[in-house]
């Protein structure tokens, strides 16, 4: 049993067909720690060539009258609660490598990304022998039905913040509707994405139906989005390379694309709100996973004659932080994922305050290792700051200020983003006003963050296309295939 | 296949199991006697808030093992005082605020699938009980009725989060959506042919979508269902959810069917209690009502079917279960030109059909499940000798103890026949001839029933043209007897009201409630 744990961890190659690749070109890059920014290990770094094996391998295993394309939709209903029963045994392992390389508080891992990724696998389990095509009254002596197939080889490119949860956002849906997929993890958190490759594989889908190519965006990324034989991409990231990802699909082979992109979300509090749920949901909206959330709740609006209370309590809850190694228990921030960000939060958190926001708290690095930056609050927010406009992926809350409903609305809406926003008022009518008036993907009312996996997910305008999980999730995995027989006579 | 299941068996030979459970033996058959241990307690009882009880009178009933005509055990009798004692339970478990109205909705999900693995933890035990009670062949009961068991509550479990409601975009300034509520307290009512099976069909959809049970097993076959009440419990499921009584369809059925407390009843059974079900359910508190009742089933055999598929399932579609299927193909149209051919193999097929001791291997047929439907059975082939139906084979008992009765088939069937028109329920086969596929039709629609219908055929328009055509729940094209969790299954006329399994089967466990909340200003 330990051999056996110890050759998972040692997987650092590239999945191919339940098997492990050197990569094609010899090449390897490194995994760092962000607490300590020490090196964990190296990893083979595919590219062009790997992502072609890959999508062989994916292609065979999606052939007519092969194991997968033949299996029982209730069999790979059962394949995937088999693999969510593998991720509760080996639930510790994970969450723990989850932490480590992705600078995630361990406690957090545990609980709620692990968490996420079991339920997520049994709900899409249940899907896939419910996916209904329908028959059709068409006119004249025809019996017309509808085939819900799966589209083929889907390519899906993860990010780097919640990267096991991301990825099995990406393969349940994908493998519940009978597609085969190459995954591209961030080049940043591979670990987790290749320890599933060895579950996968003991569950028992067949090889092919999951590869992974661990390596970069540029590289085997573009590869991916370029590519001539995938048939779907779906990409979890920047709307900058969102809209790389969409182009190369349009230059290639119109293969269909579904991004889940930025955001800049806004958090509007009503004067009637319940203040202290208000201000914590507002905090963890935020703060959650050190701000680096595409729906953090980054534009908070407070009704003005709350405001300056609202400040005052979120200077208080954001003070009272212990960062530090995630993996410790009483830590509540850990580092952001690498120099990139570290300094492009920096950068933005300067700009705040060149540009006459009020610095509450926090507004620098903290500690002498690792990239860590202090919880920061900025008070007296204008629209047109770069703090208000530009998504900061960090620890850096803004405040702002509103009088009425018309203005804060339009305010809201004002962004090229549309992920996510929140209303926080006991008015019945107030809330349902908000439900409808936001462009938004997914509107919360008296709470944040709430999310689960019956709830499909996504973003209007730049935040995105299509929607994740939730039966509308399976419609991005799904071809619709119309067939029309010619009957003698029609009967209804 | 047989070592296989027979080394299958031997490893659960010394599993632990419930206390007053009988200990499974077969002396006629060499090499497979299954004695069991015992281990739970009150488990031939009443089984209400997760507790055994006594029955409120106090009396039992014997179940019997209609392979010997012995008596297997005592079951606790319930009666009207039971069923309220039960229904009060449901009540309070489905009560706003209760552990199982709170409970979300993918746990659910995760009980029922806990559930499932519990069934095929014991499914060897569990094969066992459903052999001693009902007769179906060992082997039948262990790969087919467990294994649809199983996946029929996982099938239902991937259900209880993805039953949505809707938004509605109703006139004016309104916010308008669905809520797909549980019905409330079910009472349902299952049959002797499918024990183990008929609970799940039940429970499944029921539990997915939020109710509470009221469940009253066939007083022929109440051992597995009683035993998987204890799984149920184990599962994990709140007390008062799912509630189980043994007992008599007069009274303990009636009780369920007229009970004022109770939201809705479903029933799988003969079409004639069905009629008495309906009744009661008006007459009380418009209870809602599903039945899944008899049928004559027309299998229609074209000219250009593959015949030796054709006779092999048109046998399966009349002898699976003893005969006893409420979709049994029991009006075996065959086209005039391969008449003869079709009826001399399905006499000769019939002939070799082993009939013997269920928990032998080899038998591929065990008794009729009781003394009441032996004597129905035996009378219905003395009518259709009498009304002129030519006898081929068969005819009489099989054996001189149990009830045992020979595979028999009738050729020269007119639809005039009284084996023609009337459910058997057991091992008897009708051939009948017909010309045009116009007249087939309806000829087959020729029916109060309307469960399932059959056509084989190599011809895409004929089977595109009949299968529209046939007024019936399922019609099953080049095949027979079909089923998966996935697919809707329930009759057109006398057949029966509603559909089970599928989707489709958790429509009638929802009450629809429609929210409408003035807004504003509606915005699209």
């Amino acid at each position: 049993m330990a051999g056996e744990n110890e050759e998972k961890l040692n997987q650092n190659k590239i999945f191919i067909n339940n098997e492990w690749h050197d990569s094609v070109s010899g090449k390897k890059f490194e995994v760092f720690n962000p607490a300590n920014e020490e090196k964990i290990c190296e990893v083979e770094e595919g590219d062009k060539a790997d992502v072609d094996k890959a999508v062989k391998a994916a292609r065979k295993a999606f052939e007519l009258g092969s194991p997968w394309r033949t299996m029982d939709a209730s069999e790979r209903g059962r394949l995937l609660n088999k693999l969510a029963d593998l991720v509760e045994r080996d639930r510790l392992i994970l969450a723990t490598m989850e932490a480590i390389d992705g600078g995630k508080l361990f406690s957090t891992a545990y609980l709620m990304d692990l968490g996420a990724c079991i339920k997520t696998l049994h709900y899409c389990a249940g899907w896939a022998d419910k996916i209904h095509g329908r028959t059709v009254p068409m006119d004249g002596n025809f019996f017309t039905f509808t085939r819900h197939e799966p589209i083929g080889v889907c390519g899906q490119i993860i990010p780097w913040n919640f990267p096991l949860v991301m990825f099995i956002w990406k393969i349940a849906p994908a493998l519940c509707c009978g597609n085969t997929v190459v995954v591209k993890p961030a080049e940043q958190t591979p670990l987790t994405a290749l320890y599933m490759g060895s579950l996968i594989k003991e569950a028992g889908f067949p090889p092919g139906v999951v590869n992974i190519v661990p390596g970069f965006g540029p590289t085997a990324g573009a590869a991916i989005s370029h590519h001539m034989d995938v048939d779907k991409v779906a990409f979890t990231g920047s709307t900058e390379v969102g809209k790389l990802i969409k182009e190369a699909a349009g230059k290639s082979n119109l293969k269909r694309v579904t991004l889940e992109l930025g955001g800049k979300s806004p958090n509007i509090i009503f004067a009637d709100a319940d203040l202290d749920t208000a201000v914590e949901f507002a905090h963890i909206g935020l703060f959650y996973h050190q701000g680096q959330c595409c729906i953090a709740g980054s534009r908070i609006f407070v009704e003005e004659p709350i405001y300056d209370e609202f400040v005052r309590r979120s200077i208080e809850r954001a003070k009272k932080y212990t960062l530090g190694n995630p993996l410790l228990p009483g830590v509540q921030q850990g580092p952001q994922i690498d120099k990139e960000q570290f300094q492009k939060i920096l950068e933005l958190i300067e700009s705040g305050k060149k540009e006459g926001a009020k610095l509450e708290c926090g507004g620098g690095p903290w500690g002498d290792k690792g990239y860590f930056i202090q919880p920061t609050v900025f008070s007296n927010v204008t629209d047109d700051m770069r703090i208000a406009k530009e998504e900061i992926f960090g620890p850096v809350q803004q405040i702002m200020k509103f009088k009425t409903i018309d203005e804060v609305i339009k305010r809201a809406n004002n962004t090229t983003y549309g992920l996510a926003a929140a209303v926080f008022t006991k008015d019945i009518d107030k809330a349902l006003t908000f439900a409808a008036a936001l462009q938004a993907g997914t509107v919360w009312v008296n709470c944040y963050s709430a999310m689960s996996a019956q709830c499909p997910f996504g973003g209007f305008k730049m935040s995105g296309n299509g929607r994740e999980m939730g039966e509308y999730g399976l419609h991005e995995y799904t071809e619709v295939k119309t067939v029309t027989i010619k009957i003698p006579q029609k009967n209804s | 296949m047989l070592q296989k299941l027979s080394c299958c068996v031997q490893n659960h030979l010394y599993r632990p199991c419930p206390k007053h459970f009988p200990p499974v033996q077969s002396p006629e058959a060499p090499g497979l006697a299954v004695r069991l241990n015992t281990v739970l307690l009150f488990s031939l009882q009443i089984f209400i808030n997760n507790e055994w009880h006594d029955a409120v009178s106090k009396k039992t009933f014997p179940s019997i093992n209609p392979a010997t005509g012995e008596v297997i055990c005592q079951v606790a009798e319930g009666d009207k005082a039971d069923v309220d004692k039960a229904v009060k339970a449901a009540k309070a478990a489905f009560q706003l605020g209760s552990p199982w109205r709170r409970m979300d909705a993918s746990h659910r999900g995760k009980l029922l699938n806990r559930l499932a693995d519990l069934i095929e933890r014991d499914r060897a035990y569990l094969a066992a009980l459903e052999t001693l009670d009902n007769g179906k062949p060992y082997s039948v009961s262990y790969l087919v009725d467990l294994d649809m068991v199983v996946k029929c509550l996982r099938y239902f479990a991937g259900w209880s989060d993805k039953f949505h409601g809707k938004t509605i975009p109703l006139d004016g300034d309104f916010f308008c959506y669905t809520r797909h509520e549980p019905v409330g307290v079910c009472g349902q009512i299952i049959p002797w042919n499918f024990p183990l099976l008929m609970q799940a069909w039940k429970l499944g959809p029921a539990l997915a979508t939020g109710n509470v049970v009221v469940m009253k097993v066939a007083e022929q076959t109440p051992l597995s269902a009683l035993y998987v009440a204890n799984l149920i419990k184990e599962a994990g499921f709140p007390p008062g959810v799912v509630n189980i009584i043994p007992g008599y369809g007069p009274t303990a059925g009636a009780a369920i069917s007229s009970h004022m407390d109770i939201d809705k009843v479903a029933f799988t059974g003969s079409t004639e209690v069905g009629h008495l079900i309906q009744k009661a359910a008006a007459e009380s508190n418009l209870k809602r009502v599903t039945l899944e009742l008899g049928g004559k089933s027309p299998n229609i055999i074209m000219s250009d079917a593959d015949m030796d598929w054709a006779v092999d399932q048109a046998h399966f579609a009349l002898f699976f279960n003893q005969g006893q299927c409420c979709c049994a193909g029991s009006r075996t149209y065959v086209q005039e030109d391969i008449y003869h051919e079709f009826v001399e193999r399905s006499v000769e097929k019939a002939k070799s059909r082993v009939v013997g001791n269920p928990f032998d291997f080899k038998t591929e047929q065990g008794p009729q499940v009781d003394e009441e439907q032996f004597k129905k059975i035996l009378g219905y082939i003395s009518t259709g000798k009498r009304e002129g139906a030519k006898l081929l084979c068969g005819g009489n008992p099989a054996a001189d103890r149990g009830y045992f009765i020979q595979p028999t088939v009738f050729g020269d069937v007119q639809d005039s026949m009284t084996i023609a028109r009337e459910e058997i329920f057991g091992p008897v086969m009708q051939i009948l001839k017909f010309k045009t596929i116009e007249e087939v039709i309806e000829r087959a629609n020729d029916s109060k029933y309307g469960l399932a219908a059959a056509v084989f055929t190599k011809d895409l328009d004929k089977a595109n043209y009949v299968s529209q055509g046939l007024r019936a729940g399922t019609v099953w094209i080049n095949c027979y007897d079909v089923f998966g969790a996935q697919a809707p299954f329930g009759g057109y006329k006398a057949s029966g009201n509603g559909r089970e399994l599928g989707e489709y089967g958790l429509e009638a466990y929802v009450e629809v409630k429609n929210v409408t909340i003035k807004i504003p200003q509606k915005n699209s």
